[in-house]
């Protein structure tokens, strides 16, 4: 007992400790001057909660729980697969607009997500500046339809190769040296693209940013009311009353095919030797040097397919938004991504899949969190790489298996 | 070409506080061979802890100017090692011995978990501080130096001065430097690793703190996203000192502080920053072991 007393004392005291500036005293402004003021009870709470998540924890040491480890059967794992496709196919026609346009969002993020899974879950590159390629892509279609007049279709590959190609531009002076050079130079490099973005204003339109994105077509077929290339619009074509969520629609479409089209890219991508090289540069450099792998340029090549993911992504988020500016491409969004991936399993689309759809519900689903939002995205980081570092949700087995 | 010295005296004071901060990043970079994301966090709470300690000391009616500067950067320097020691025992202890992924991840989730804290416990707004000392000294008609100014220059190389002694003279001196090369044969020497490894989260995190509270002198504002680019810079400025390595830090402050404060004296404030992230890359490209860096022998 008394031992068990004295381990409590370090963590509740350093908690004090902790708390006392930061949690104990805050500054209020008046018009005129700087307010000091006290709160004792904060600096209270903490520390209770430490002593009692500390006692938590004894208790767990001495009795443990029975693991559990969440493990669906896998025949049936194909037919919830289908169904899920099958749900995501006709949810257009079951919901609201708002529903639609959140699915939407959602899969822009598993598409994100899974994108920064190829650079960070399966090459182990920790890529702190993932947004910077988005924005790339984001601003590209901007540009390209703005000034010269390309369509979406046009844009869309375009966006992503202008991405890949900054990447590979990037790249390749960081990947050669040894060390984890790439995430901070990644977050240069985002701070760099957002200062340009806000800076260049002949081109971007500065902190105002772009508005006018070209719109999707339906081979060639438009949604508008009108038409302006000539061609019927699409409810003339198909001979159906107009509805201003048809576009909304196809929209949603197109970007649950590239989820799917990014899925399979991924999953073979893993089996080639690309992709096997990719896991066990992951897993141990030297070794992998020592097998005669080319290290600079395979990293290389997860860092730029990554980021070309990135780019296809934020062509559809510019038409999606209809509008691109620097404030959608903060650090925040980086960090949300890389939770998402850490948060769901390195390397596993599923998990990833179900953390992206969770961390986007979340501020729709409680508001009152949105406050704490960030607060417990980086909580959750560490918690889940001290506890359960290959992810919370799922765990992703090799890919080959020794027998 | 009073403008020329103005621009190069305000270079090397920015300077020697992002050299203060990059003494951090160094340190933690050689003891433990990872990039401490939090540092950043750990020079903005600083920062606030020495705002709050001011008005602290203001209320309860200090008046000597100098008093208030010692107790501030003595309250600040403590509190900010606790965040430090806090930091290490928390995020990167358990992990020291995981794939290298998982302690770059935490220290980016403990970097984004600080600043929202602060964020929420100390509001989003940015807070300013009255100026404490407003003297200027003039050097020439148009040169002028400010108290403040030789305040940080004076410090700071006091700072260096204790802290070049401790580290070459001191027995922890000499514990880090052996833990630096080898940890496991430090060990077996009986060095202890895990006392050494916090002391070195703990001095980065009082070289910050007095970069903060110098900050918050100069400057007089502080909000709770400054020390996103500090560090990044600062970071900067251990790459090309070489990181790993002491003094190189300190002269790697010193340039990005001078390619600071030159380029937006003459090119304008706008892309001062890609300036210095681009110095950042050529360096990587150039020279990898930056200006003062010796070749890192890989170990398996």
């Amino acid at each position: 007992m008394n031992k068990n007393f004295l381990t409590f004392l370090p963590p509740v005291f350093l908690t004090l400790l902790l708390s006392l500036p930061l949690l104990g005293f805050f500054a209020q402004e008046n018009s005129k001057d700087i307010l000091l003021l006290q709160r004792w009870d904060w600096v209270l709470y903490a520390t209770a909660a430490v002593f009692l998540a500390n006692s938590v924890l004894i208790v767990l040491k001495k009795y443990p729980l029975p693991s559990f480890a969440i493990s669906p059967p896998a025949k049936n794992l194909n037919a919830l697969k289908a169904l899920l496709f099958l749900g995501l196919l006709a949810l257009p026609f079951l919901s609201s607009r708002s529903t639609i346009d959140l699915a939407t969002l959602v899969l822009l993020y598993i598409c994100l997500a899974w994108g920064l899974n190829i650079t960070m879950g399966l090459a182990g590159l920790l890529d702190l500046g993932y947004v910077a390629f988005y924005a790339i892509g984001a601003y590209t279609t901007a540009i390209l339809s703005h000034y010269y007049g390309l369509s979406f279709w046009q844009c869309v590959p375009l966006s992503g190769l202008v991405a890949a190609i900054f990447a590979l531009v990037i790249g390749m002076p960081i990947l050669r040296v040894q060390g984890d050079y790439l995430a901070i130079v990644a977050l240069g490099f985002a701070e760099i693209v957002r200062i340009v973005a806000t800076n260049w204003q002949s081109l971007t339109g500065g902190p105002n940013g772009m508005s006018g994105m070209p719109r999707p077509t339906f081979f060639g077929l438009e949604f508008g009311r009108t038409s302006s290339s000539g061609l019927p619009t699409f409810q003339d074509f198909f001979h159906i009353p107009f509805n201003s969520e048809h576009r909304l629609i196809f929209l949603f479409y197109c970007i649950l095919g590239l989820a799917i089209i990014i899925y399979v890219v991924s999953k073979r991508l893993r089996c080639l030797p690309l992709g096997r090289a990719w896991e066990a540069m992951r897993e141990d450099e030297i070794a992998c040097r020592a097998l005669g792998i080319n290290l600079p340029r395979i990293k290389l090549s997860a860092y730029s397919i990554g980021a070309g993911i990135a780019g296809l992504v934020g062509a559809f988020f510019a038409t999606k938004q209809g509008f691109v500016s620097p404030e959608s491409f903060t650090f925040n969004e980086t960090a949300m991504i890389v939770a998402m991936v850490v948060l769901g399993g390195m390397g596993s689309l599923w998990g990833i899949c179900i953390a992206a759809t969770f961390l986007v519900l979340l501020p729709e689903l409680a508001r009152g969190l949105a406050d704490y939002r960030m607060l417990l995205f980086g909580l959750a980081m560490i918690l889940v790489m001290r506890f359960k570092p290959n992810g919370l949700i799922s765990v992703r087995q090799p890919t080959v298996k020794m027998s | 070409m009073d403008y020329f010295f103005q621009q190069l005296i305000n270079g090397i004071t920015l300077g020697a506080i992002y050299g203060l901060i990059a003494l951090g990043y160094t340190m933690v970079y050689g003891i433990v061979g990872m990039i401490n994301f939090a540092h950043g966090e750990i020079y903005m709470i600083a920062a606030f802890i020495g705002f709050l300690a001011f008005l602290l000391l203001a209320s309860l009616g200090v008046t000597s100017v100098i008093v208030t500067l010692i107790l501030v950067l003595v309250i600040s320097m403590v509190f900010t090692s606790v965040y430090g020691f806090a930091v290490e025992r928390v995020a990167y202890r358990p992990l020291r011995n995981a794939p290298k992924l998982a302690p770059l991840i935490s220290a980016i989730g403990m970097s984004i978990f600080l600043q929202n804290y602060v964020q929420l416990t100390q509001g989003a707004r940015v807070k300013s501080l009255p100026p404490v000392f407003t003297q200027n000294f003039h050097l020439t008609d148009s040169l002028t130096i400010s108290t403040v100014q030789l305040l940080i220059l004076g410090s700071t190389a006091l700072l260096l001065l204790g802290f070049s002694y401790l580290i070459n003279k001191t027995p922890l001196g000499r514990a880090q430097r052996a833990c630096e090369q080898d940890r496991k044969m430090a060990a077996l020497v009986g060095v202890d690793v895990d006392k050494t490894i916090s002391l070195t989260f703990v001095l980065g995190a009082a070289l910050a703190a007095v970069a903060g509270v110098m900050v918050i002198l100069y400057y007089g504002v502080l909000d709770f996203y400054m020390g996103f680019l500090a560090g990044m810079k600062a970071f900067v400025a251990a790459v090309l000192g070489g990181i790993g390595s002491l003094s190189g830090a300190m002269l790697g402050g010193l340039l990005i502080g001078l390619i600071e404060s030159f380029w937006a004296a003459y090119m304008g404030g706008d892309y001062k920053n890609v300036a210095v992230f681009a110095v950042l890359m050529l360096v990587l490209v150039v020279r990898p072991n930056g200006l003062l860096g010796r070749k890192q022998v890989e170990k398996v």
